[in-house]
């Protein structure tokens, strides 16, 4: 008998259960027995989802609570992409969706049907890298490297928001479109932290991408 | 988390007639806030109708020569639009003070003003709070209330009200607008959007159960110079310990709300008369009455500094 793991069920429990379902069983059809399938714990409520993840397309049941981030370690395996805080407070889980940069662990996996997601393995694997990839390995963009796949991800998009003109908190005038300097870089990176601290390494590798000299 | 049953809707109508029929139900938009509250089970909602599909994406002219904001406007086009920036950059500059890249992707105008407070006890399920638990006491009166209210608390609750956009808004004088279950749309001004907690905390709007945010308005462009002044503890992605933001004219007059002192952004109209006469005036009008514990007094003289700091840019 396969026990579903998400219900943890006591030895002594699992007795008695046994011995209800027999029970069960010798006066199946009665009214009696009806009324407890009908009282059986039910399964938590599920919702189909159909998502782009890297050019590939993917339909899945999901119990509604998973996270994007959840549904992309778990259920489809790419474990790139980090859980570090679970709360959006520090950028580990960034991902990109329909070309904007965003936490995973705050968004459920249900909102994302026909959603076209791009993770870190999505951007370059191993042989075949993006510049962004290439650059953090070049300038030593990290130490332990948890941070790294959502600090990539991120850094990819801040370029994009930069050149789409969106202004930070550090842009000196609102009717000057951006342009990429070492202060833009930092605030609009803040959303990543590193507990290795390797962000003056992070910003190298970026201004490097950027082209720019900064 | 709880479990709960999700549906996705595609017109505000649709969105309110979910509501009526799921008692238990909650909208949700960007989830930056409402789904980190469900993870500690402070938020438990049986039923989740998604509205970040239903439209009222859209930054558009009122007749009046004001300007009408969807209620699920990215926080980032919000602040990235050629016409906020022009006459309303008190809100781009709120909203790209706040939080990060990522999460003002996500975060829509209407959930970013309905933001729960960060209140530490507020988010720790152990600790008695009036706004999580009615009646349970309040753990921060008498504990640490470094980030808490100075003016407008009660004895219930002494929490603030954490957005960033918002405290421009009330400066501008802006509006919600709102459908409610029964079809009927109403128009409240921000200045009257937040209840004072009094003896109920948990009751932070006027919105009834189901009313759900379609828009916020601005009035027409008043000019000046658009200044926000937000202090933190560190230089970017934290909440704000006291936050000015303001329109000053040249002749000195103007419009000033500030954000970190109380449960709404904090806005008297006698203040901003006081405005030309300086920091000290004002701030003597904005914050009368203010009563502070020995851990958030600081923000008395924070706040009149921040304003004389953001008075003498203005006059460039
Ligand atoms: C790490 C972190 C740092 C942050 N820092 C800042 C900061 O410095 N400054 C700041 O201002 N904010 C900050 N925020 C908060 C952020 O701005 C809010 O989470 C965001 O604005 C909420 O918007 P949302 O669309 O994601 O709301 P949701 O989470 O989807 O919803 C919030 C609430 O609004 C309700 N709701 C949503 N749409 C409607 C509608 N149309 N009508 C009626 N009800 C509706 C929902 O039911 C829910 O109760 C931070 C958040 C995080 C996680
Ligand atoms: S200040 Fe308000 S939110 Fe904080 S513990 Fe007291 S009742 Fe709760
Ligand atoms: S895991 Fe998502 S922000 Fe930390
Ligand atoms: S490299 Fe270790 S946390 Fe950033």
């Amino acid at each position: 008998m396969a026990i579903p793991e998400e219900f943890p069920i006591s030895r002594r429990g699992l007795l008695a259960g046994g011995a209800v379902s027999v029970a069960a069983v010798s006066a199946a059809g009665s009214p009696d027995a009806r009324a407890a399938v009908e009282k059986a714990p039910s399964r938590p409520p599920t919702a189909r989802v159909a998502f782009h993840v890297n050019n590939t397309a993917h339909e899945l049941e999901l119990d509604t609570r998973t996270t994007l981030l959840d549904a992309l370690r778990e259920h489809l395996r790419l474990t790139g992409t980090k859980k570090g805080c679970d709360h959006g407070q520090c950028g580990a889980c960034t991902v990109i969706v329909d070309g904007r940069r965003i936490n995973s662990c705050l968004s459920l996996a249900v909102m994302h049907d026909g959603d076209k997601i791009t993770t870190i393995e999505g951007l370059g694997l191993p042989g075949n890298l993006h510049p962004m990839q290439q650059a953090f390995v070049e300038h030593d963009g990290y130490q332990c490297g948890y941070c790294t796949p959502g600090q990539i991800c991120s850094a990819v998009a801040v370029l994009e928001e930069i050149k789409a003109g969106i202004p930070s908190h550090v842009t000196a005038d609102l009717s000057d479109p951006p342009s990429v300097t070492r202060p833009e870089l930092r605030e609009r990176m803040s959303g990543n932290i590193c507990r290795c601290g390797a962000y003056s390494n992070i910003v190298d590798a970026i201004v490097d991408v950027a082209g720019v000299k900064a | 988390m709880k479990s709960f049953t999700y549906e996705r809707v595609d017109t505000p109508a649709a969105a309110t007639a979910a509501f009526a029929r799921t008692p238990g139900a909650r909208f949700i938009a960007g989830g930056t806030n409402l789904l980190d509250l469900m993870k500690l089970e402070i938020e438990t909602p049986g039923h989740l109708i998604d509205v970040s599909r239903i439209g009222l994406d859209r930054i558009e002219p009122t007749s009046d020569g004001g300007i009408r904001i969807g209620a699920m406007v990215r926080n980032t086009d919000l602040a990235a639009d050629a016409q906020i920036r022009r006459d309303y950059g008190l809100v781009s500059r709120a909203l790209v003070a706040g939080a990060s890249g990522q999460l003002r992707n996500k975060a829509t105008t209407a959930g970013n003003l309905l933001q729960r407070t960060r209140c530490p006890y507020f988010y720790d399920t152990n600790q008695p709070c009036n706004k999580r638990k009615p009646g349970s006491g309040c753990a921060a009166i008498g504990g640490f209330s470094r980030i808490h209210a100075i003016v407008g608390a009660s004895d219930a609750c002494i929490a603030t009200h954490p957005s960033d956009m918002a405290v421009a808004m009330q400066a501008l004088d802006a509006a919600v607008e709102t459908i409610d279950t029964a079809g009927k749309t109403r128009r409240i001004a921000l200045a009257d959007f937040y209840r004072a907690p009094a003896n109920t905390p948990h009751l932070e709007t006027v919105l009834a159960p189901g009313e759900l945010i379609t828009a916020v308005t601005l009035p027409k462009p008043v000019g000046g110079t658009h200044i926000y002044h937000k202090v933190r503890d560190r230089a970017s992605y934290a909440f704000a310990l006291i936050s000015v933001g303001a329109v000053v004219q040249r002749d000195g007059r103007g419009h000033v709300a500030i954000g970190g002192v109380g449960y709404k952004p904090w806005r008297i109209k006698a203040a901003d008369a006081e405005l030309p006469r300086g920091a000290k005036a004002a701030t003597a009008a904005l914050l009368a009455g203010a009563k502070t514990t020995h851990e958030n007094a600081y923000k008395l003289p924070l706040v009149e500094r921040t304003l004389a700091s953001v008075l003498a840019q203005a006059k460039g």
